[in-house]
């Protein structure tokens, strides 16, 4: 009891809503401005092509530092020491193959989502089908971790405890979530997105520099901090290293292999990032984009890196798992630590904003995979006649995926937001990015080959974590009280992943279809960029 | 895709197929994947070896080089600076090795078919 009112203690409600009121107005402003021009579907997906490469890099790392790596990480670091840290190494090398393999080549091949990119050369109802599905699941899972990541922060910063009260948040999330979606569209949300991730990294960056500063800007007396606080001796030490979390067992050695693989391999399947990639107008646009993003999200993960430690030393492990919101609640009482309500406040606020920009992102993408792949291209086969219709789709879509995110968040409220982060990751490296490597880079890459390596690699992933002890089995499991798994990894990417890249290269190879010249123009279009989808002018 | 864009797409067909098997994309292809496929296994295999020293070498990544900066730290921040490295290389590397021909093919295609 004593953790948990020290978790509430100078917490000032009404100020942390005020501060959390004006963003949403400042922001709400910005996406009614930014929906005047938004009529076509290239607007709404794509908000015109019209943003330039630091913007939509500055929008990329907006989308991409979720709650799950600034309260997660953060948390985890503080609470893990060293194995948190993997997390933000993975997360940052990860973007290596989005611009190296993927970025470019991706612009300049599709229009709106990776359907576009895999129907370019392939029987399109089956393709598309098989995208949208996947990029759904992706979106869903993902969807639901920013959502519960909501319900923690709640708790933490409102002093809400009762579950009915952090479910009206959420709902409040999801509702403000879909009015940025359905007016402002792409445009707006990336604006939210540009905007939110100036605040987040300026306000890491804050704290960065007066946790050194206490320790007179020297990271090794951080470190002695948290080895400190944390019990000093063997225990404390053992944060310097890595294996606290994952070192006890073979077993779990194999799930921290698992999950750097995962990590390291999902982020370039993501479709809410491949989407990023269509706002900018040529394909060298998104090379300077996915530079902008490396660079920020570097720099912010090693911020992470001192306030994890940081929080350690200054609020202390038993302190953080104690107060309500646990391990994510490092990051907002480092916070309060430092600058008392004010600060919390505003990191607070920086958190929320974290959470709608990336939760308004997911839904823009689910919508638009759905309204562009299914409606337009699966129910329709590609006539639709009123040009609106599609976008009119979009629009609903996003209000049902909005409904299903507030009513999953609320159910998956108290869950570790990092580790569901980490199931996305999973499904989106195990189904999408063998599907776009293959088809971007191997010519002999057919139908047959792209729906095994989407469907097996989804199905796969999904039936190794239902079976997983991250769902059943033990006492930190998801649903408690059962035991019905018989897989030992909570990670399934390092058998999930290598499967999928059999399974399309074994269905490519066992089906004749082979288009010569779609293949040539995919080609010729993917390095040169002849025809890609220019900017609308406005 | 637009119909227009459709039409203009089918009747140059053979055009892509001509451009495709002309050395000058074949050199544009060459020296992208030239580039990226050993860059990438570069990277990724860099990042595995990582991975398994903080997985099964707990001892040696804890080990203190310098007050509480471990080995693993080190090994981790290297991780940070290889990323922007290899960053800096390849946007360098696109901008004097790829786009030159790039835009040269496209100038050539959008000539010819508009």
């Amino acid at each position: 009891m004593i953790n948990l009112a020290a978790g509430v203690e100078g917490r000032n409600s009404a100020l942390n809503i005020t501060i959390f009121a004006v963003f949403v107005l400042i922001t709400l402003v910005i996406v009614f401005r930014a929906s005047r021009n938004s009529k076509t579907a290239s607007d709404y997906y794509a908000a015109g092509r019209a943003f330039t490469g630091p913007q939509n890099g500055i929008a990329i790392s907006g989308d991409y530092l979720s709650a799950a790596s600034f309260l997660g990480i953060a948390g985890a670091i503080a609470l893990n020491g060293y194995d948190g840290f993997l997390y933000s190494i993975g997360f940052l090398v990860a973007w290596l193959v989005a611009l190296l393999l993927v970025a470019e080549l991706l612009r300049n091949t599709g229009k709106f989502t990776m359907g576009d990119v895999l129907a370019f050369r392939m029987k399109q109802r089956p393709v598309r089908a098989a995208a949208a599905v996947s990029t759904l699941a992706v979106s869903f899972f993902y969807l639901l971790a920013q959502m519960a990541g909501a319900g923690g922060l709640v708790a933490l910063l409102l002093g809400i405890e009762n579950k009915a009260g952090q479910s009206l948040v959420i709902a409040v999330v999801g509702i403000l979530m879909i009015i940025y979606v359905l007016v402002g569209g792409m445009k707006g949300t990336t604006w939210v997105q540009i905007i939110k991730a100036v605040l987040l990294i300026a306000g890491a960056f804050v704290m960065t520099v007066w946790v050194l500063g206490k320790y007179g800007f020297n990271l090794s007396s951080v470190l002695q901090g948290a080895v400190d606080k944390a019990g000093g001796g063997a225990k404390g030490e053992a944060l310097l290293g890595p294996g606290k979390q994952y070192g006890s067992t073979g077993t779990s050695r194999l799930d921290f292999l698992s999950l750097g693989i995962a990590l390291v391999l999902g982020t370039a399947g993501l479709p809410h990032v491949l989407m990023r990639f269509y706002t900018v107008p040529t394909a060298k646009d998104a090379r300077k984009s996915v530079v902008w993003a490396i660079v920020l999200i570097g720099i912010f993960y090693l911020f992470t890196l001192v306030l994890g430690y940081g929080a350690g030393a200054l609020v202390g492990p038993q302190a953080i798992s104690g107060a309500p919101g646990g391990v994510n609640s490092a990051a907002p009482l480092l916070a309060q630590e430092l600058g008392g309500p004010l600060l919390l406040g505003l990191i607070s606020a920086v958190a929320f904003a974290t959470i709608l920009a990336v939760v308004a992102g997911l839904t823009i993408t689910a919508s638009a995979s759905f309204a562009h792949d299914v409606y337009a291209n699966v129910i329709k086969k590609g006539k639709v006649d009123d040009p609106n219709a599609e976008v009119k789709v979009a629009r609903i879509t996003a209000l049902v995926i909005g409904a299903v995110a507030i009513a999953g968040g609320i159910l998956a409220n108290g869950q570790n937001i990092a580790f569901l982060v980490a199931l996305a990751f999973a499904v989106a490296a195990s189904a999408n990015l063998p599907t776009i490597l293959y088809s971007l880079f191997w010519k002999r890459f057919n139908t047959q080959g792209a729906l095994w390596s989407i469907y097996g690699g989804l199905a796969v992933t999904i039936i190794l974590i239902v079976f997983s002890p991250a769902v059943s089995g033990t006492a930190k499991s998801m649903i408690k009280g059962a035991d019905f798994h018989w897989f030992p990894l909570e990670n399934p990417g390092l058998v999930s992943i290598p499967v999928s890249f059999f399974l399309g290269w074994l269905g490519a190879r066992l089906s004749k279809e082979y288009d010569a010249k779609k293949y040539a123009e995919m080609e010729v279009r993917s390095l040169t960029g002849v025809g890609a989808e220019k900017a609308v002018p406005h | 895709m637009s119909s227009a864009e459709r039409d203009v797409a089918h009747e140059a067909e053979t055009e892509w197929e001509r451009v495709q098997a002309s050395p000058e994309f074949a050199q544009l292809r060459k020296r992208l994947r030239n580039f990226v496929f050993p860059v990438s296994a570069i990277f990724l295999l860099w990042y595995l070896l990582f991975v398994l020293l903080a997985d099964y070498a707990h001892g040696f990544m804890a080990t203190k080089v310098a007050g509480n900066i471990t080995v693993g730290l080190i090994f981790g921040l290297l991780q940070f600076v290889s990323t922007f490295v290899i960053t800096g290389l390849y946007v360098r590397y696109a901008n004097r090795r790829l786009d030159p021909i790039s835009d040269k093919i496209r100038g050539d295609i959008e000539g010819v078919v508009k």
